[in-house]
């Protein structure tokens, strides 16, 4: 169906114009989504009756002329870490299998002000941890270019949903490249905000000090429109910041002359693949065509980012999760005996591996004794992550990279390596650690026919320079392909 | 392989977590942990000695509400999610501390 | 001879701040309500949710700082406090450890010995747990009650989840539970004054953890402390102390080691016991919380908070001396509530004569608080109907017999004494005409008397006086009445 093809911009102004009805786009993905999710398994929750009376409502709206944003009526999908208020938020874990959130997330209200259709929740890995969305509890999601392949993670179900058609849009959660791999290994827009930049208020908390909520779209032009629509203040979030600048669409502008990019040096060596680096080096080779002014430049650090995201992450995480209990909610032991067991074993049975070795790593590196040696360093090591791009950023608007060091793996290689897995977000987490916005955009294909993802990473708050930098190159490039149709 | 972690550390971490792993799973956390700190002791090629710990990105301070009361009724929502409840409060088993 | 032991005790008090709304969201603090009603997702820790710092508990306990000397740091942070528990809906508590809001504080007491310095370590904030409540009871399965199925298990109400907190905690300063009570007393009252809590042991809005060590007179180390826990009232705190010096001693006597450990005072039994099990690791892994933001003090806040700051109890104390000149005594009882001292300031500025104003406070007031068991705070009578009552009996419009019963009326019901006097006819009988004729009764119905004053018996005008009185309802001055029987009975010999 044509109205599939079309960007989610595109769809809101025809929604808008009144050429299409909110119910049809509602219809059309519902089918679409019916169709191929034996396939791809991208939703954990998508409740079609739910989902027809909010788009009823919404073209009421639109008709009394009460909605008005680019968006209205658009069909969007949300991570299932996200709380969508009376709809079930599970994390991809047995430990929230029955969970109803009673509130919504700040970022879901946003899309709920601006009129847009909730779809459904997708997949992911368990809490968000894992870069293939392999850990979820209930089953993997396929990479719609290769169904033998992970979509990556751990916004896996997100950006798998976004490729193969069965929504416009797409949020995710960004806390080391969260929503930026599985972008790349889909081949769609993922672009993690600036820290604060989103609320966190009704994100389940991964690692707090990293965590971002990001758009998962077909292009520039849509991540630019979702972003406007979710970057708004929330005053349940302490760390979300108040800002002027939110009118991204505005930013798209042609014309890439006296944009400074620097390429890091680190970020083409030893580790990444021969093809993926090819590709990199001609998106580069684009923007100076185009008149930007280019260059490789040492960064630095990048061998430590790993380290101490882990450290940092684990650790936040070990206690983000200390609240799933057994007790105000999610999955509780049938037997036990007193108190500690009953923590105990509904905490080693509603949890999935993963996330217990997280759990046990993170609560290692904060226990007596170990408190400095480990998660202080790694808190050091952040802030001189920090001034290395401080510093960068001094010389350069934006800098680029690769998303991930390889295209998408197959399903269950990356597991039986983690250490490979974990060395996977070289790219990626260095953004999260020092709160900078960044982007991935496809760039190409390789021999396998599997996308490419080209990293953009742009200074503290300035993603309308990252947004505009990553348009031009998307006109340069044209139209990138969606993944062949199969039965 | 600098670090060990032994069956003693992983039961002391298991009681913090409140995990309780299988065999398998504590065979599996010692190596991931030993693994994951020989390489987080790479941090240590660093030199910090001067440097703040960062623990927030973002320059800003003094992020306040005002004392004014938000009512807010989500006890029975709140409730319905959990796995015991009795009179409009969540079950638990007995908290009284062991007496020694 | 046995060896001389000495105590050595340090502190850690929380008090609930006195604020409309939780620490973190915008929850009531009202004490009572149905379990769980006043509650959000971010004080009963639902996934997502997000702690905001309420202004207002930062601006009580940088109060409580200032007004016991402590530094106040220009930077402070929130750190997470990571343990399960029931009561603790994130199982982390958000606390500060690294970075706390006052350090370096102290209180000057008075003990037998003279005056004492005891010093403050440093205030934190942080939030409260929820409420067990403790049942035995039949579980149902299948909707059947089983006999067999008698089991004992804790219901949680996270109503005082995230109630705010601070945490005093003292150095190891007192050396016996008088002074302890003295340091308590003093804490409450100031804290009191600043309206930061109303610190009431019994309520819970203020409780005290008691550190207790002993060691050998002389020796300069400290013993091993232990930690005592759930003392619930001045009384407990004493007995708590006194046992458990007793009880440490004891072991040092037999040879045996102190136990670091934290027990628990069970006031009926008027013993503790420790309270710990392998579960629990004592680690608790405190880190900065990533969601708060640290807390930033301006030189120029705090002296906006130190300006707001009302006049303390020492403070007044001066002040009443140089401006009332009362009795120290009666400042003591005035200023240990504030509400009595405000009453007492609001009075006299009224009526003048603070003695008098004094005299109704301690005397009356103070008799009917005890008779009715209310906390001066819970005092009703303003300011204007106390100084009016004082003009009344000035002005002889009523005795002080009347003025008592009418305080009375105003104290349990709060009316206007000058209305009440005026509808209820209570003023004294002055017209003289009246007087006398209610008198040539009382000398008419009383012959016997009448004569043995005649006699020289001066007593018996007193018995006359009495009766005339009574006539009058008490409502006659009894010099007057005395001045003129004496010149009716002297005049008709």
């Amino acid at each position: 169906m044509e109205l599939l093809g079309w960007t989610a911009v595109e769809l809101g102004a025809r929604i808008k114009a009144g050429e299409i009805r909110v119910t049809e786009a509602a219809e059309a993905v519902l089918n679409r989504i019916e169709e191929k999710e034996a396939l791809y398994h991208c939703y954990l929750t998508v409740d079609r009756e739910r989902v027809m009376a909010q788009a009823e409502q919404l073209q009421g709206r639109l008709d009394k002329g009460e909605l008005t944003g680019s968006l209205a009526g658009v069909p969007i999908a949300v991570k299932d870490n996200i709380c969508t208020e009376g709809i079930r938020t599970t994390c991809g874990s047995r430990m929230l299998e029955n969970f109803v959130p009673m509130y919504s997330a700040g970022a879901v209200s946003c899309l709920e002000k601006a009129g847009m259709l909730l779809i459904g929740k997708t997949n992911l890995d368990e809490f968000a941890m894992g870069s293939t969305t392999e850990t979820s509890a209930y089953g993997v999601t396929r990479n719609p270019w290769d169904i033998s392949r992970v979509p990556g993670g751990s916004s896996g179900g997100s950006a798998a949903a976004v490729a193969a058609q069965e929504c416009f849009a797409a949020l995710g959660s960004d806390t080391g490249g969260s929503v930026r791999q599985p972008a790349s290994f889909c081949g769609v827009v993922g672009m993690k905000p600036t820290y604060g930049r989103v609320s966190r208020y009704g994100l389940v908390a991964y690692g707090s000090s990293l965590d971002q909520i990001g758009p998962i779209t077909r292009d520039v032009t849509d991540c630019a429109a979702l972003l406007e629509t979710i970057a708004v203040h929330d005053s349940k979030d302490s760390t979300s910041v108040k800002r002027e600048d939110g009118s991204f669409l505005s930013a798209l502008k042609e014309g890439v002359e006296g944009i400074r990019i620097g390429i890091p040096g680190d970020y083409l060596a030893e580790g990444l693949d021969a093809e993926v680096k090819a590709a990199i080096l001609k998106a580069a080779q684009v923007f100076k065509e185009q008149g930007a002014f280019l260059e490789e430049f040492d960064l630095g650090l990048t061998e430590y980012a790993i380290p101490a995201y882990y450290t940092i992450a684990s650790a936040e995480a070990s206690s983000n999760l200390e609240r799933f209990d057994g007790i105000k909610y999610g999955y509780r032991t049938k037997e036990y005996k007193g108190l500690h067991q009953m923590y105990k074993k509904s905490r080693s049975e509603g949890f999935g591996t993963e996330v217990k070795q997280r759990i046990m790593l993170g609560s290692f590196v904060l226990s007596a004794g170990y408190y400095d040696a480990y998660y202080l360093k790694a808190l050091k090591v952040k802030a001189l992550i920090k001034k290395t791009f401080h510093q960068a950023f001094q010389k350069y608007d934006v800098i680029l990279g690769p998303t991930a060091p390889s295209t998408a793996p197959l399903l269950g290689e990356s597991l039986s390596n983690p250490m490979k897995m974990y060395l996977g977000d070289i790219y990626t987490v260095a953004a999260n650690l020092a709160g900078l916005p960044a982007i991935s955009l496809p760039c190409g294909l390789d021999t396998k026919g599997l996308p490419i993802g080209l990293q953009l990473t742009g200074d503290s708050f300035q993603e309308k320079k990252l947004l505009q930098t990553a348009y031009i190159y998307e006109k340069a490039r044209g139209v990138f392909p969606l993944p062949k149709e199969r039965k | 392989m600098k670090h060990i972690i032994d069956d003693e550390m992983i039961e002391y971490v298991g009681i913090l977590a409140k995990l309780e792993l299988s065999d398998t799973e504590k065979e599996q956390a010692k190596q991931d942990i030993e693994q994951m700190l020989d390489y987080i002791d790479r941090l240590g090629e660093l030199d910090t000695e001067d440097v703040e710990p960062l623990s927030h990105v973002l320059e800003m301070n003094n992020v306040f509400r005002e004392d004014v009361v938000v009512p807010d009724d989500i006890k029975e929502k709140m409730l319905d999610n959990a796995p015991a409840q009795k009179d409009g409060m969540f079950m638990v088993p007995k908290t009284l501390e062991q007496i020694s | 001879m046995g060896k001389q032991y000495e105590t050595v005790i340090g502190l850690e008090v929380h008090v609930e701040l006195a604020t409309k709304t939780k620490i973190f969201c915008g929850c009531s603090t009202a004490f009572g309500g149905e379990p769980n009603t006043h509650t959000c997702p971010v004080c009963t820790g639902m996934p997502g949710a997000l702690p905001m710092l309420n202004r207002q508990v930062l601006e009580y306990a940088a109060a409580v700082g200032l007004a016991l000397n402590c530094r106040i740091p220009p930077l402070c942070k929130f750190d997470r406090k990571n343990y399960f528990y029931p009561d603790n809906p994130q199982n982390y508590q958000i606390s500060q450890l690294y970075l706390p809001l006052c350090r370096e504080g102290s209180i000057e007491i008075d003990t037998v010995q003279g005056k004492k310095t005891v010093r403050i370590h440093e205030i934190h904030m942080e939030e409260d747990a929820g409420k067990l409540i403790h049942e035995t009871g039949v579980e149902q399965r299948d909707g059947q009650t089983q006999e067999d199925d008698i089991q004992e298990y804790s219901l949680v109400d996270y109503n005082r989840a995230g109630i705010p907190l601070i945490e005093i905690v003292t150095e190891p300063d007192m050396r016996s539970a008088e002074e302890v009570t003295a340091f308590l007393e003093k804490l409450r009252r100031i804290i009191q004054y600043l309206g930061a809590s109303d610190c009431k042991l019994q309520e819970g809005s203020m409780r005290v953890d008691v550190n207790l060590s002993v060691r050998e007179k002389g020796t300069e180390a400290y013993g091993t402390r232990t930690e005592m826990k759930n003392l619930n009232s001045f009384r407990a705190i004493t007995r708590a102390i006194q046992g458990e010096q007793e009880r440490q001693i004891h072991l040092l006597e037999e040879g045996k080691a102190v136990m670091q450990e934290t027990r628990r005072w069970e006031d009926s039994k008027g013993e503790s016991y420790g309270v710990r099990s392998k579960e629990d690791a004592r680690d608790y892994r405190y880190f900065p919380d990533p969601d708060l933001m640290p807390v930033v003090v301006s030189r120029d806040w705090l002296e906006e908070i130190r300006s707001r700051q009302p006049e303390l109890a020492e403070e007044k104390l001066e002040r009443y001396r140089k401006e009332y000149q009362l009795p120290d005594y009666d400042i003591g009882i005035l200023i240990s509530s504030r509400h009595l001292a405000t009453l007492f300031e609001e009075t006299t500025a009224l009526c003048g004569q603070p003695k008098k104003v004094s005299n109704w406070l301690m005397g009356d007031t103070l008799r009917l608080l005890n008779e009715r068991g209310m906390e001066p705070e819970k005092l009703g009578i303003s300011p204007e109907y106390l100084a009016s009552l004082i003009r009344l009996v000035d002005e002889k419009i009523i005795n002080n017999t009347v003025a008592k019963e009418v305080f009375q009326v105003m104290f349990d019901k709060g009316v206007d004494p000058k209305q009440y006097v005026e509808a209820m006819g209570l003023q004294t009988v002055s017209d003289e005409g009246i007087l006398k004729q209610t008198l040539e009764k009382v000398i008419g119905a009383n012959p016997k008397s009448v004569e043995d004053y005649r006699k020289g018996k001066e007593k018996a005008i007193g018995f006359l006086v009495g009766q005339t009185m009574k006539e009058t309802g008490g409502k006659a001055e009894p010099g007057e009445v005395k001045r003129l029987l004496k010149e009716l009975l002297d005049a008709s010999v």
